[in-house]
């Protein structure tokens, strides 16, 4: 077996040295009756290189790239440019086959991007502080909502209805075990009158995504002043990292906490996961951060270097009074990220996210002009919903079948709202084309006169 | 008249007419090591004699300062949120960490004194 | 290596001071400044070419203040991560025995078949049409998964170790519930890792701490004593984490299962039996499999995991949405709650599926082994940690001397007694052998704890190797060689550092640092 270096001259020898006679007589405490003799049948056997690279390819290749034909489907997944420089760094032995960095001076590389990654994600979230990363963008919601209890020692939440249904389900579902009391507002495209009435002096928190899952925009002002006014923190849900590019920061609109979907950057769709968690917050609530922190320090000759810190917050020292239970997070995914983030910079993030922006503008022109076709959303960044006389999930199968990925019917997040039964959310990036869009429009045009 | 007392989870406390004042013992400063984040509770809090009063974070660890007797907070050492360090330096001194006004029924008895202190670590040891 | 080689203290030191040279590099060890100090906002390492014609709709919406992002040219980035890249110690570059960690061989097949564009590049929420193959990798994993565990149902969508943990442990919330039962305690022995107890608390569930018997097993009347109706499970790691197999672990799962409660097992080291057992036949209810571990999944230095749970009959129904279902139309998703009839799912762990590019690299590497090198796998770690244990148990103090070990072995300090030495100084000074330490203070349950897991990727001749430095380096202990341990690593871009600094005043971004380093220097 190629991934096998000993020899059976080898295991006979040390099986002599370790003093057994068979390799058997070193899983002897396992229970006869459960132990097994021999390989377990229903599996195949090994498989060389050629043969693993055949299987998967055949099953790869009977799936629909986004890169096969028009792609528009964003709703907490965006297909962005990876650069090619990015894949290969992340694949560096040094970075890839690294673990968690708790020796840090075998480990200033992992430690210092993460340091430079920190720094990133709380400038373009407009925060103080940020974590060196969570599971994902909806894992990272629910963590922010139990770190909002911990700080207010309140357990109610709100959630907007402009947030997506994984990340409220995720979120309730979290909740329902830690016995926090969860509103989840109905699904809605816009700004939410009944946002700031349903704070009251027992809400931890209130949690608004923007853009929201339809992809406007939201202001988080208001929001954010009636959260204060009651003593409840505002909890910004960010699942377009490049918007922060165009769009103001939570942080300055008055956000306390903001759990992010960073995948935009650096990271595939990969059939939505991995993905990178980012969580920011503000200096005063550091010590309630749930997961991986890197700091900065000294060494013995003064030397800058990078290591763990506040570590007696998590599972490993504080156990059952840990903040969080999160071990493992998105490492690699970050790296990803900051990488492509640092070949940007200020100038090329500012004109990716005005270049997504002007996409999701001449999209909408295109489709608008469609008969029938409403926009529902009247500010958008770069994802917008539309209204058609048809039901969503049949305009977007039809689509489909012609080739056309024309985003994902409402339905599918909320098949209980009925009256979003028409609706469409389309994404756009800067790897669409005016000859996409021109497809999508004339494609939707034809569904929609069948 | 000031009387000093010790418990098992190497606290001390002194008692003051009916001020107790707590900290952590010597012998608990060094096993904690570096010690680089306190969290001290609230003046007006209230704690029943094992009450969970104050968090002690060290580089390796993490522990809890129990209310050895019941009482209400009147004072806590804020020196020691912006350098932690006191308590290495000082624990049995500067490095207290909050004062507690006794409750009536206050008991006292479980305490050790110096000299049953100094044979229970040689025990631990 | 000559492994019998007498240890020499050196007569003077250090052999060789480190001479100062005018970059402050030393040869290959070049210094990176941050790319905060090296990056402008002007420079870009991207083209972007936007339109004459530039529309910006977003009003009030619009991002004016500047975000202070630095940028670098494509050869400055790849010069900044190559350098940082030398920093690191890493599985391709040695032996890595960090143990319960799992640092096995990462195959570059893996990698090449998740960056496929068929998994790589299509999207959780494309048409079910259209993603036939990945819903197929899935169910085939799933198929894999089941044999090796003997247990009916795989839960995928959880995200890591831990978030499988939290994952198994919901299930048995929700099945109790299901039936009324309102239990509020788990038993979690004491060596257990921290995300058991962790876990327990975040469902607010009481932890029981159950202590283990001097042969470093968990004693079956220590659960029999903490056993009552109020009893919702057991998390018990099997081999646990001082590298032992749990001998009694079917009569703790009849007392449990007695009892009314699960028996949730802890799978981090499942790779240490694959093949050999299946949990399913030890009364295992619900156990994580840690992807990144078990199947060669890459650490990345700190994740992405994944962390599927398989989950007995008495579990199934209360699996998280989504999941794939193979009927005989083929493969399908099922996202909501109340879509199949027979599942009574508790509700949803995350967005989307779970970790499909980890899903992907774990069935390259099962599909790679097959059934017969999976079992091998296992042997060889198996071999190989009790090579080390051979090889050790005279220089370093084995604390469970009576019994082989499983996929690792754990040491205490009680060889450095007397020497004024601990556990961390030898650590550090493997380093400047040139070696990744091993595990350090875990589990808790034994003193100054050295936990080594070689797994099955290493070589005899490494293993020789290891030994050989380690034997050197506790005889340099005992003759007093100190300061080789207490001014350790020295030859690492950086020594020891102040962790104590590092936490008393937190700098975790660039740019808020009130000139720590500058004070250190005056």
């Amino acid at each position: 077996m190629r991934y096998l270096p000993l020899t059976n001259t080898d295991r006979a020898t040390m099986l002599e040295t370790v003093g057994v006679r068979s390799i058997k007589e070193l899983f002897a405490e396992i229970p006869a009756s459960a132990r097994l003799d021999e390989p377990l049948d229903g599996l195949p056997t090994r498989k060389s290189e050629m043969e693993v690279a055949r299987v998967l390819s055949r099953m790869a290749a009977s799936n629909v790239t986004a890169g096969d034909g028009p792609f528009f489907i964003g709703a907490g997944a965006y297909r962005h440019h990876i650069p090619a420089t990015v894949d290969h760094l992340i694949q560096r032995s040094e970075f890839l086959t690294a673990y968690t960095p708790y020796q840090p001076e075998l480990s200033q590389g992992t430690l210092q991007y993460l340091f430079e990654f920190q720094t990133q994600i709380a400038l373009i979230t407009g925060m103080e502080v940020a974590n060196a990363s969570m599971y994902d963008g909806s894992t990272g919601c629910a963590e922010a909502v139990l770190m909002a209890g911990r700080i207010t020692k309140r357990n109610k939440a709100v959630l907007s209805g402009g947030l997506h249904a994984h990340y409220r389900q995720a979120v309730q579902n979290v909740c329902r075990f830690a016995r926090f009391d969860v509103r989840a507002l109905p699904p809605s495209l816009g700004a939410e009158a009944d946002i700031t009435t349903s704070i009251d002096k027992e809400t931890a928190c209130v949690l608004v995504q923007t853009p929201n899952v339809y992809g406007a925009p939201i202001d988080l002002e208001p929001i954010a002043r009636a959260a204060h006014d009651k003593g409840a923190l505002l909890i910004a849900v960010v699942t377009e990292a490049v918007s922060l590019g165009a769009v103001r920061s939570p942080g300055a609109m008055g956000a306390d906490i903001v759990a992010a979907e960073g995948q935009s950057l650096g990271v595939g769709l990969n059939f939505g996961g991995p993905h990178l968690g980012l969580f920011a917050t503000r200096e005063a609530f550091m010590r309630h951060m749930p997961g991986r922190l890197v700091g900065e320090t000294v060494d013995r000759d003064a030397k800058r270097g990078y290591v763990l810190t506040l570590s007696t917050r998590e599972q490993h020292i504080r156990r059952e009074r840990a903040k969080s239970n999160i071990c493992t997070n998105s490492g690699s995914c970050a790296l990803a990220f900051t990488i492509h983030m640092s070949l940007l910079g200020e100038k090329g993030f500012r004109d990716l996210a005005r270049l997504n922006h002007h996409n999701a503008c001449r999209l909408t022109d295109r489709l608008t002009a469609v008969a029938g076709v409403e926009l529902m959303t009247p500010v958008f960044f770069n994802e917008l919903t539309i209204k058609t006389p048809k039901s969503g999930a049949a305009v977007v199968e039809a689509l489909a079948a012609r080739g056309i990925l024309a985003g994902v019917p409402v339905s599918r997040l909320e098949p209980q709202a009925k009256a979003f039964e028409t609706l469409i959310t389309l994404a756009t990036t800067e790897l669409n084309t005016q000859d996409d869009m021109e497809a999508c429009a004339q494609g939707l045009d034809e569904v929609l006169r069948q | 008249m000031s009387k000093l007392g010790f418990t098992k989870e190497h606290e001390w406390v002194r008692i003051d007419d009916e001020i107790a004042t707590l900290g952590i013992t010597k012998y608990a400063e060094r096993q904690l090591g570096d010690v680089v984040y306190i969290e001290l509770p609230e003046i007006g809090s209230n704690f029943a004699a094992g009450d969970e009063a104050a968090v002690i974070e060290s580089v390796k660890a993490a522990s809890e300062l129990y209310a050895p007797v019941a009482g209400e907070v009147v004072e806590v050492n804020h020196a020691l949120e912006n350098d932690p360090a006191e308590v290495n330096r000082d624990p049995q001194g500067d490095g207290w960490f909050i004062k507690l006004k006794l409750a009536g029924d206050a008991a006292l008895d479980g305490l050790m004194d110096a000299q049953a202190y100094q044979s229970f670590i040689r025990e631990e040891d | 290596m000559n492994e019998h080689a007498q240890y020499v203290a050196p007569n003077d030191r250090p052999a060789r001071p480190a001479a100062a040279t005018f970059s402050g590099n030393r040869a290959l060890d070049i210094g990176e400044k941050l790319i905060f100090e090296v990056g402008r906002a002007s420079v870009t390492g991207i083209d972007i070419d936007l339109p004459q014609d530039m529309e910006n709709r977003l009003g009030a919406f619009a991002r004016t203040d500047p975000i202070g992002l630095p940028g670098l040219s494509e050869p400055e980035a790849m010069r900044h991560y190559v350098r940082l890249s030398r920093k690191n110690y890493s599985i391709d570059l040695g032996l890595y025995p960090l143990g319960s960690c799992t640092m096995k061989h990462n195959p570059r097949l893996n990698e090449r078949m998740a960056r496929l564009p068929g998994f790589s590049d299509i999207h959780p929420l494309q048409p079910e049409a259209t993603v036939r193959g990945a819903l197929e990798l899935i169910e085939t994993l799933k198929h894999w998964l089941k044999v090796l565990t003997g247990l009916p149902a795989i839960a995928m969508s959880p995200k890591a170790g831990a978030h499988g943990e939290l994952c198994g442990m919901m299930a048995i919330r929700a099945a109790l519930e299901a039936r009324g039962d309102n239990r509020s305690a788990v038993l979690v022995p004491e060596s257990a890792h921290g995300t058991n107890p962790s876990t327990v608390s975040y469902l607010g569930y009481r932890v029981v701490p159950v202590p283990a018997r001097d042969d470093g097993t968990v004693d079956p009347a220590a659960i029999a004593e903490r056993l009552s109706p109020h009893v919702a499970a057991i998390m018990l790691t099997n081999p646990n984490t001082c590298g032992l197999f749990e001998r009694d672990a079917l009569q703790i799962a009849d007392m449990i299962h007695a009892a009314g409660g699960f028996f949730y097992c802890d799978g981090a080291n499942f790779n240490a039996i694959m093949g050999h057992v299946r949990p399913g036949d030890l009364g295992v209810d619900a156990m994580h499999i840690n992807l990144h571990k078990t199947f060669s999944t890459p650490h990345g230095g700190g994740g992405p995991g994944a962390g599927p749970v398989a989950l007995s009959r008495a579990l199934a129904p209360f699996a998280p949405v989504p999941f794939v279902v193979h009927d005989g139309d083929g493969f399908r998703l099922v996202e909501h709650g109340g879509d199949e009839k027979s599942q009574m799912p508790f509700g949803r762990m995350s967005a989307f599926h779970g970790q499909m590019g980890m899903f992907v690299r774990a069935l390259a590497y099962m599909m790679s082994h097959g059934a017969d090198g999976l079992r091998q796998a296992a042997a060889d770690a198996v071999l190989n940690a009790n090579y080390i244990r051979a090889g050790l148990k005279n220089e370093l103090s084995l604390p469970y001397a009576d019994r082989p070990c499983m996929h690792e072995v754990v040491f205490s300090d009680a060889f450095l007694k007397g020497t004024g030495l601990s556990t961390l100084d030898f650590a550090k000074a493997m380093i400047d052998e040139g070696f990744h330490p091993m595990t350090v203070y875990f589990p808790l349950v034994v003193h100054g704890a050295m936990l080594i897991e070689p797994t099955e990727s290493e070589s005899k001749a490494a293993l020789d190797q290891f030994i050989a430095t380690l034997k050197h380096l506790a005889q340099a202990a005992r003759k007093g060689d100190k300061t080789r341990f207490t001014e350790a690593p020295r030859h690492t871009p950086v020594g020891r550092l102040d962790e104590a600094a590092a936490a008393r005043h937190p700098v975790l971004r660039w740019g808020t640092n009130k000139g720590r380093h500058a004070r250190r220097q005056a």
